[in-house]
């Protein structure tokens, strides 16, 4: 038995070479995120579920596995909590929704194996909009989960619950998905960094899916180092998803990299435009001036098609989910409503009916009918069209600048309940982050200052297709530069 | 001229012969307890993504090329939406506006042509079977590899179209693109007939008909479907447009479903697919290790090993016994002679035993050892015939079974003259009868001599040396 320290690592990277030099135990990092889920869970509500038993057993074979000589992985003995949407081979997977009621996967996600095979212990999966479906995570049929800086506010959506754990200090690291800003968006409203990388640089093979052209498995953490070390053990081609980009996985955080001297940084009028809350605005204009401190240069720019990324984003992800969502029939898995024996159409309207929550019906006719004989034109194929334009939008930009920067979210975290009644305010919350998933270009989200409510706000960075590096070195020295990432919620 | 001119469009699904299915990994051959093979991908489950099987690709367009049809070179994916519960997904991927090949044909066997659309890919649903207790769904076949190929509506008789199905197996079977079982469901056939009074423009109200097990009931179904259709207008009637399910036993066919209004499938491009581009080099590449395909054979039978047309379009008929024949041919070097034994004993066997081929008990190699005893005269055609029997059932080589049965031919003419004048000494009233003028009596003689051998006596040498005998003063 190693002799334990007075306290335990915090950050992933840390754990990580703790538990790899036998200075800490996995057994006694986990104990201590189960500890803080079971203080703090009660009122947050990040977990749908937690795996005690499985997280302990796997910790005390990772601990076994150290002391019988073996070598560890990059995340050992890491705490990782998973967002609902990822199937885990003889777990339960929810998406937040009812029709998937006792379903349970016999495979596990390309993103979760490699986590795994790193060394994390996986401690539970984490509350979401149903289907990845919002920008709350209220729509949820485990109800709503709140926000650590305020727990009468929302977290943020669709990956709120993961967000919030990493925010409470309960995990250092979460994965989540991001679609139209499910994992940026919560990570601005919680005050941690959450990265979505390239359209297809992790696989998405297990990851339920909504959108299957804007999806992608995005990581929260605290800060750049352990967003890093974490996208360094997801990204990587897999030969089960034919939308994984064969690329070499560099070292994202290498030490001989350069600092941000000389680095051209775009800021587009359009993202700067009417509805960016003013405080919001005020502290992105901060940030900038930090990292322009640190050496970048700001350059104007204009992204004219900015404005039609909200609508080309909700038919285009709406006509995939309708299709994505029509295997939740009843037939085979999941729940199934009751209804007359001999009749196949009522079976499914009322299993559909039932199992489905109103926005992703809402959702599932809008895309159905984008994409009708006769409509399919005038609505998905004409949003492919302003599609290709939001992409030569960043074309254009980055042919100027290296990276392009924003706020994450219009506003700071809002009520519970606030926007519920008005889906298309809630759509809105979108309207920054959108067009990164649209062209597919990596794109984080990092704390950069407070309201005077004390709320959380996030500054987006955005780069170029696989130059998550550039990205994670400047949040690094962002990072280096401020502490608003190392406030913690009062709970 | 008849009043009437009838217009058939077949749509032919083959399965490909891959052993994996066109969109998962996993290992795959047609049949099997119900729902035993199939994996998480074509069980639809949550999270799973489809990845396209190369070698199925490859077979696919080995049959646009086989097929004389266009390789495209950029083709993709699209989802066809529909719920039904033997459709795990809820949609189907198929390929809607980019197939992989546009145009082809096939020919009709007499210099015609049955022109195609297109061929495209996609994957098979699963199999539902109705039962007074519910309904059950064998998923194993779902996202099994299939080509659809899709003809235009230029076939005018029914024997058209029968023509146009065989020939279709036989240039896919010949490429190696699938087994084309219908039994076994790997070639699917529906049928659009339409009739419309000779010399109109426009054609006739479009039916489509399902359940066709067989080529013969494809015809069959046409058949009756055109004279249905014919005399609903000649008296004044219109025809519907519907689908309509062949019932063979009772020789027609019944309403399924009318199609008022069209489908909607809400095609559009699957996004977990990315486009692929066909280079054309590949295409070339294929297109030269194609083997040889049935027109071709048909010309080596007739002029390399000068076989009738009869004989050679017997043969061809299944690739495999024509792979048989072949090889009988080239062991016993007598390619007539081959082709006369697979012909009719051969064949007949098989139909006998309800068997292949390839299941066939006797290889091919050993019946061009038999064929070679017969032409040697070690047997007697008669022998040759029970040895071919005793084959059937024995897997035994043909010396040892000729020597079992005792059917060795007396052919030394020492010992045959031996024989032969025992019997004139034992019958002397055949003898004189002969001498008298009575041809006959050689008859009855050669029958003594042939039965005292038990048939083994070689029976146009014993002629030869009871005339030589008798003649002799």
């Amino acid at each position: 038995m190693s002799q334990r320290p007075q306290a335990l690592p915090e950050s992933a990277d840390e754990i990580a070479r703790a538990v790899s030099a036998g200075q800490a135990l996995a057994a006694d990092v986990l104990e201590r995120s189960l500890q803080r889920i079971a203080a703090l869970d009660g009122r947050v509500k990040a977990f749908v579920e937690v795996f005690h038993d499985a997280a302990r057993h796997s910790a005390q074979a990772l601990d076994a596995a150290r002391a019988g000589g073996a070598e560890l992985g990059p995340l050992a003995g890491v705490p990782v909590a998973i967002k609902d949407n990822f199937v885990m081979r003889d777990q339960r997977t929810s998406c937040g929704s009812a029709i998937l009621e006792g379903f349970v996967s016999p495979y596990t996600a390309s993103a979760v194996e490699r986590l795994v095979s790193a060394g994390a212990i996986i401690v539970g999966r984490t509350n979401m909009d149903e289907f990845a479906m919002g920008s709350s995570t209220e729509h949820s049929c485990h109800g709503p989960t709140h926000n650590p800086f305020d727990l009468q506010r929302i977290p943020g959506g669709s990956s709120g619950g993961s967000a919030a754990a990493v925010a409470a200090r309960m995990v250092p690291l979460a994965l989540g998905s991001d679609t139209g800003g499910s994992v940026r968006q919560p990570a601005a409203l919680c005050g941690v960094s959450g990265l979505k990388p390239t359209y297809g640089r992790i696989s998405r093979f297990g990851l339920v899916a909504f959108a299957s052209s804007l999806d992608t498995v995005s990581p929260f953490a605290c800060d750049a180092t352990d967003l890093a070390l974490c996208l360094r053990v997801l990204a990587g081609v897999d030969t089960r998803d034919a939308t994984s980009i064969n690329a070499p996985v560099p070292d994202y955080l290498a030490a001989d990299a350069p600092g941000i001297e000389g680095l051209r940084i775009g800021v587009p009028t359009e993202y700067f435009a009417d509805g960016l809350d003013p405080e919001v605005e005020a502290r992105t204009r901060e940030a900038l001036a930090i990292l322009e401190i640190q050496g970048a240069t700001l350059v104007e720019l204009a992204m004219p098609h900015t404005r039609f990324a909200i609508p080309t984003y909700y038919l285009i992800a709406t006509a995939e989910a309708s299709s994505n969502l029509a295997r939740y029939d009843g037939i085979r898995y999941g729940r199934r409503a009751e209804h007359p024996a001999d009749d196949l159409n009522e079976m499914y309207t009322a299993t559909r009916h039932e199992g489905f929550g109103a926005e992703v019906q809402r959702r599932i006719l809008l895309g159905s009918f984008c994409l009708r004989q006769g409509y399919v034109e005038e609505w998905y194929q004409k949003a492919q069209k302003v599609r290709t334009l939001i992409r030569r939008d960043f074309d254009a930009a980055f042919s100027q600048v290296d990276l392009i920067a924003s706020a994450t979210s219009p506003g700071a975290a809002f009520s519970l309940g606030e926007k519920l009644d008005d889906p298309l305010a809630m759509y809105m919350n979108d309207i920054l982050t959108t067009p990164a998933n649209l062209a597919g270009v990596p794109g984080l989200s990092i704390p950069c200052g407070f309201t005077d409510e004390d709320l959380p706000v996030g500054l987006q960075l955005m780069g170029q297709a696989l130059d998550e590096a550039t990205l994670l070195r400047t949040a690094a020295v962002f990072q280096e530069a401020t502490d608003y990432h190392r406030r913690e919620p009062v709970l | 001229m008849s009043e009437f001119e009838i217009t058939i469009g077949l749509e032919v699904h083959v399965q490909l012969e891959v052993r994996s299915k066109l969109f998962a990994p996993s290992p795959y051959a047609s049949g099997g307890e119900p729902n035993t093979r199939v994996s998480v991908v074509e069980l639809g489950l949550p999270g799973v993504l489809p990845v396209v099987n190369e070698r199925a690709l490859e077979l696919a367009v080995r049959a646009g090329i086989a097929l004389e049809g266009q390789i495209n070179q950029r083709i993709h994916f699209d989802r066809k939406n529909y719920f039904y519960p033997d459709l795990p997904k809820g949609y189907q991927i198929s390929q809607y506006d980019e197939p992989f090949c546009t145009g082809g044909r096939v020919p009709l066997g007499d210099g015609r042509y049955g022109q195609l659309e297109r061929i495209h890919l996609e994957e098979d649903a699963g199999k539902t079977t109705h039962t007074s207790g519910g309904s059950l769904v064998d998923l194993n076949r779902a996202g099994a590899a299939l080509i659809e190929i899709v003809g235009q509506p230029d076939l005018h008789t029914p024997a058209d179209a029968y023509a146009f199905l065989t020939q279709l197996k036989q240039i896919l079977q010949y490429a190696g693109i699938s087994e084309c079982d219908m039994e076994k469901g790997l070639l699917r056939c529906d049928a659009n007939i339409s009739v419309q009074r000779t010399g109109e423009a426009e054609l006739g109200t479009k039916v489509e008909i399902k359940n066709l097990n067989s080529f013969k009931m494809v015809q069959r179904a046409l058949e009756y479907e055109a004279r249905r259709q014919t005399a609903t207008l000649a008296n004044g009637g219109a025809i519907q447009q519907e689908t309509r399910l062949w019932n063979e036993e009772k020789g027609e066919s019944a309403t399924m479903r009318s199609k008022e209004s069209a489908d909607d499938y809400r095609y559009f491009p699957d996004p977990d697919l990315p486009p692929i581009s066909i280079q054309p080099a590949w295409v070339e590449e294929l297109r030269a290790a194609m083997p040889e395909l049935p027109a071709a054979r048909r010309e080596r039978f007739l002029h390399d090993y000068s076989l009738p047309e009869y004989d050679t379009d017997v043969l061809l008929q299944d690739r495999n016994v024509a792979d048989y024949f072949e090889t009988c041919a080239e062991a016993c070097q007598d390619p007539k002679l081959a082709s006369n034994w697979v012909m009719t004993e051969v064949l007949r066997a098989l139909k006998e035993r309800d068997q292949e081929i390839t299941q066939f008990q006797i290889p091919a190699t050993r019946l061009a050892e038999m064929i070679g005893a017969q032409i040697n005269g070690r047997i007697s055609r008669n022998a040759a015939k029970q040895v071919f029997e005793h084959l059937l059932e024995h897997d035994q080589d043909v010396t040892s079974t000729i020597e079992v049965l005792g059917l060795a031919q007396i052919s030394d003419p020492v010992e045959l003259e031996r024989i032969v004048q025992g019997i004139i000494d034992a019958n002397p009233q055949p003898v004189a009868d002969f001498q008298a003028g009575k041809q006959k009596a050689l008859h009855a003689l050669q029958g003594l001599t042939m039965k005292a051998t038990k048939g083994q006596a070689n029976p146009p040498m014993v002629q030869e040396i009871l005339r030589r005998l008798l003649d002799s003063p």
